[in-house]
């Protein structure tokens, strides 16, 4: 053997380990998509209580209450459409499987700590504290990234990292909810889904 | 520069032991399909390699019942992990030297 086929050996061990190991088929597509479902899901909420005149402090009726869950339950539902169909492409142009043991912990890793925060979200919710609905929403779902990110590209680390630290921001600034969700689940998704789809997707 | 040859081990000369090694360093363990789908190999090529690597203690294997079907998953043993790093090792050491 020569040194090129030692080279070759090495690149070869390499692959192997991050193929075996880690999902790479994650999509900054998906992540465009996702941020930009949110802003829309965002805007019509806004625009939905601008209507019925709310204002900060105002206690939501439960009519409005139901339009907002629907609201946000149709943007959780469309962004993770998007998201299995779009990486599911990506996974074929990888030759990765979409589900096989490797996705199937990936899942579970990041859908841990996603639910349990969901169901204490919706708890806190239904005892009427929206204040803290949306450090809530930010804070379990950097969790989940950040716990399932070992799984994946190391990127989706930083960007749990990004929105943990949102979490905690708006935990302080109750009032502000509304937009620190629209910067975590929306603005943060857009720039972060870009930068991901020009370093991975863009061919060079 | 001998010494550095005598760390290169026999038992992962082969493209697809390598590969066997690789994929178990990071897994705790992997059943027999998921390894042929990884490496591209056939049936017959991975069981004779992984055989190989079990018989210098390299490798574990677990054979089970998953229902009626067979199912072999592997990992790495201790002795397989150490001396899997030292064959590295020594393959970056000659990069480096010629």
């Amino acid at each position: 053997m020569n040194k090129k086929d030692y080279l070759q050996d090495i690149s070869e061990i390499k692959n192997l380990m991050n193929k075996s190991s880690k999902f790479i088929s994650i999509s900054g597509l998906a992540g465009i998509m996702a941020g930009v479902i949110a802003l829309l899901g965002a805007a019509f909420a806004y625009w939905y209580m601008l209507d019925k005149g709310f204002y900060p402090g105002r206690k939501l009726d439960s009519s409005d209450f139901i339009v907002l869950f629907i609201d946000l339950a149709l943007v959780s539902i469309f962004s993770i459409i998007t998201a299995i169909i779009l990486t599911t492409k990506k996974a074929k142009q990888h030759q990765q499987k979409i589900w096989d043991a490797l996705t199937r912990r990936l899942l579970f890793n990041f859908l841990v700590p996603l639910v349990s925060g969901g169901i204490y979200t919706l708890v806190i919710l239904l005892q009427g504290k929206y204040g803290q609905t949306a450090a809530l929403m930010l804070l379990f779902y950097g969790l989940s990234l950040f716990n399932a990110s070992k799984y994946t590209l190391g990127d989706v680390k930083y960007l749990g990292f990004i929105q943990i630290v949102l979490g905690l921001a708006c935990a302080f600034f109750p009032g502000w909810g509304f937009w620190f969700w629209v910067v975590g689940f929306g603005i943060v998704h857009v720039i972060y889904g870009g930068m991901m789809y020009v370093k991975y997707d863009v061919k060079k | 520069m001998k010494h550095i040859i005598s760390n290169i081990n026999k038992a992962f000369d082969h493209r697809i032991r390598l590969g066997i090694m690789s994929v178990l360093m990071v897994n705790d363990s992997v059943d027999f399909k998921t390894l042929k789908d990884l490496l591209g190999v056939t049936d017959g090529n991975l069981a004779s390699h992984a055989k190989a690597l079990e018989k210098v203690e390299f490798i574990s294997v677990e054979k089970k019942f998953i229902g009626r079907k067979p199912n072999t998953t592997y990992a790495a043993t201790e002795l397989g992990k150490n001396e899997f790093k030292k064959h590295i090792e020594a393959l970056e050491k000659i990069i480096k030297h010629t």
